[in-house]
């Protein structure tokens, strides 16, 4: 047989028809849902009488609007508070499970995905979000959607889709000490442009991603979406076999021995065929940080703020100045020493276990600087028990950091955590647009978890392996 | 369910310049606290519209009532939020024509009804000079012959063949298909044992 990618043995699996109109109707076995672009979908459900296809297929969690500091109902704020009774109402008539505040397993949607062994290699995985590439790190076709195909998914179980081109990523090597999973995807999405993943899945691999554990490599397939790829994978090894034995979801028993070896059988045949292949040298990668309006974006924390002068076309003269104006940031002066108003840890992106336990080996002992305001926010409340159980909630207090609750919080300050006028805010989350951060002239630099900490306690961008000397 | 067939648009255009929009621009996430989406014609653009103090293109009173948005490249990236077409559309435009769009945001616009036609940068600039000049210049987007017609000139347009099929045949709503594939679907779901596995 032809050796073929997981991406199209997974296609090939889910493939329900050829519609009419030349694209194909895949067939979705996971779909995850949030408060924010359900409820429409479930509007249009009701407006055309149409149940849901099928109740178990379907996950629902709350976490875009969710406020962090209080966390019992009615919430202070009457529009969020509508939209989780919204989801909670659509679950219950529906029968899809729904993991709320009081179920100990609520987070951020990517989180609970895993944490719950929902998300598996070999599957395809939909959600009313952009982020949902974080589930390929499984070795899943994962990826956002819109509304009108939440409702899609919820009548049907498919949706109307033409496949995707692959694009094999290596990344060779190894990472240089105090380098991190994030530091690999802003690099790369610098490199291949925000939109350069456009109409492709990205398959990432190479001995650095061999080496990755789960949540490394989620955080890099987390922004596949930044730079233009809607979904992106690693292909299922042992890391991902053991990380998901005995997750609430996962298969037990005979089945789970029949699922690991269909979930190997998955894996990309060697020798398949890839329509494009990028390889990077892991010891070639900086520490990232963006100084911009896009998260392509991005500079190693050695290198100054491009200039527009310094621009090799018109169109990027103009992207650094409409950048630099909005960041309010001098272009050719250092990254380095940029002053800093907030530092935020949480998000998909960085909001994990592994995060927290980093950045608290560096941060105990230490104090954020005077006048910064530093918010840590685990991104699913198993996380929080497990950082409350081993004490890292204490070391981000003791050194001035407020500890929420989970949520998404300021990645997109839909809920009371927002920046104010055009502060500026070291952040471990995934976008830096205009306005993102719930000031429409807030700033966002987006760089690793440590890099934050190293933020923090300077007051300013710093590179992180001086500040906790590490090497 | 019979669905319109979108073939031609036309009415006046407005440029919003700029390459790589992002849906937080198009629909700050403050607007997304709603159940339905009825009302977010408000917040199209609102941040970029308050920044430019009643400056913006959208906010010029001879550019009211255009049917028609011209934009750069890159089009709609960002988060999938499906507000973003939407309120374009119930800010009463009907067509966007740009350079390129982000792929989520071009399969939301499809699925609704709101054609993301691409042009040539060249020919993008045209057109902007041409409804700069001009604000009531009528603008057609015509999805049989995939040309720009504007004021005696018609500029070639390129579309994704599935989602142009869509439009001139009145199949962008999916659903009607999906839902005759139901039977099928149970076939494929039983080979699948996470699917059908009870959970
Ligand atoms: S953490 Fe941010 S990017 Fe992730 S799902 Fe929430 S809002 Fe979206």
């Amino acid at each position: 047989m032809t050796p073929r990618s997981l991406f199209e043995k997974v296609w090939a699996d889910h493939t329900v028809r050829q519609l009419a109109n030349g694209q194909t109707q895949l067939l979705i076995g996971t779909h995850l849902i949030h408060e924010v672009t359900s409820p429409q979908a479930f509007g249009m459900l009701r407006d055309l009488g149409l149940k849901v296809a099928m109740p178990h297929r379907t996950f629902a969690t709350v976490d875009h609007i969710v406020p962090t500091d209080q966390r019992t109902e009615p919430f202070s704020d009457p529009l969020a508070d509508e939209m989780i009774k919204a989801l909670k109402k659509n679950c219950a008539e529906h029968g899809i499970t729904y993991f709320d505040l009081n179920s100990g397993r609520q987070g951020i949607v990517h989180m609970v995905g895993p944490e719950q062994g929902i998300t598996q290699p070999g599957t395809t995985i939909a959600c009313g979000d952009s982020h949902t590439s974080t589930h390929g790190a499984f070795g899943a076709i994962a990826f956002g959607i819109g509304t009108s195909q939440v409702r899609d998914v919820l009548a049907t179980q498919t949706i109307s889709l033409s496949p995707m081109k692959v694009r094999r990523i290596n990344v060779t090597g190894r990472l240089r000490p105090g380098v991190y999973a994030k530091d690999v995807i802003l690099h790369l999405i610098r490199t291949l442009g925000v939109n350069g993943g456009t109409g492709y899945a990205y398959e990432y691999g190479g001995e650095v991603f061999d080496r990755f554990s789960m949540e490394e490599r989620m955080t890099v397939c987390n922004m596949s979406i930044e730079g233009g790829a809607r979904a992106g994978y690693v292909n299922p090894d042992e890391t991902t076999f053991a990380y998901l034995k005995d997750r609430p979801y996962a298969p037990q028993g005979a089945a789970w021995d029949e699922a690991v070896a269909r979930w190997r059988a998955v894996a990309s045949d060697p020798g398949c065929h890839y329509d494009d292949v990028v390889t990077l040298r892991g010891e070639d990668i900086p520490p990232t940080v963006t100084w911009g309006i896009n998260p392509g974006q991005g500079i190693g924390i050695d290198e100054n703020i491009p200039a527009p002068q310094a621009a090799g076309s018109a169109d990027e003269r103009t992207a650094i100045e409409e950048a630099l104006a909005y960041m309010k940031l001098p272009g050719g002066a250092p990254i380095k020493g940029t002053r800093i108003d907030v530092a935020f840890l949480g998000s998909c992106t960085n909001a994990r276990l592994s995060d927290f336990k980093e950045v608290a080996a560096y941060l105990k002992g230490r104090k954020v600087a005077p006048g910064i305001k530093a918010i840590a926010v685990p991104g699913s409340q198993l996380v929080s028990a497990v950082c409350a159980e081993l004490g890292i909630d204490r070391v981000f207090r003791e050194a001035g950091f407020e500890w929420r609750e989970a949520g998404c919080s300021m990645c997109l300050a839909m809920n009371p955590d927002k920046l104010v006028g055009d502060q500026i805010c070291a952040s471990s989350s995934n976008r830096n647009f205009k306005g993102r951060q719930g000031s429409p002239t807030g700033r966002t630099l987006l760089m690793s978890p440590v890099m934050v900490a190293a933020a923090a306690v300077t007051g300013a961008v710093a590179d992180a392996r001086e500040v906790f000397a590490v090497n | 369910m019979a669905l319109a067939k979108i073939i031609t648009i036309s009415g006046r255009g407005v440029v919003v310049p700029g390459n790589d929009i992002d849906t937080d621009r198009i629909i700050p996430a403050r607007f997304l606290k709603c159940v339905t989406f009825d009302g977010l014609a408000a917040g199209l653009f609102a941040d970029d519209r308050k920044a430019a103090g009643g400056g913006h293109p959208l906010d010029d009173p001879r550019h009211q009532g255009a049917a028609i948005l011209i934009s750069g490249a890159n089009f709609g990236c960002g988060s999938s939020r499906e507000h973003a077409p939407q309120a374009i559309r119930k800010a009463g435009f009907r067509a966007v024509v740009a350079e390129g769009y982000a792929e989520i945001f071009f399969g939301n616009a499809t699925n609704i009804g709101l054609p993301c036609v691409s042009a040539a940068r060249a020919d993008l600039q045209r057109v902007g000079q041409a409804v700069a000049a001009d604000p009531a210049l009528s603008v057609t987007v015509d999805l049989a012959a995939m040309q720009l017609r504007f004021g005696g000139n018609a500029v070639p347009l390129t579309m994704r063949d599935s989602a142009r099929d869509a439009l001139v045949n009145g199949r962008w709503d999916a659903i009607g298909e999906l839902l005759e594939g139901l039977p099928q679907v149970a076939a494929v779901a039983g080979r699948l044992p996470y699917v059908s596995a009870p959970a």
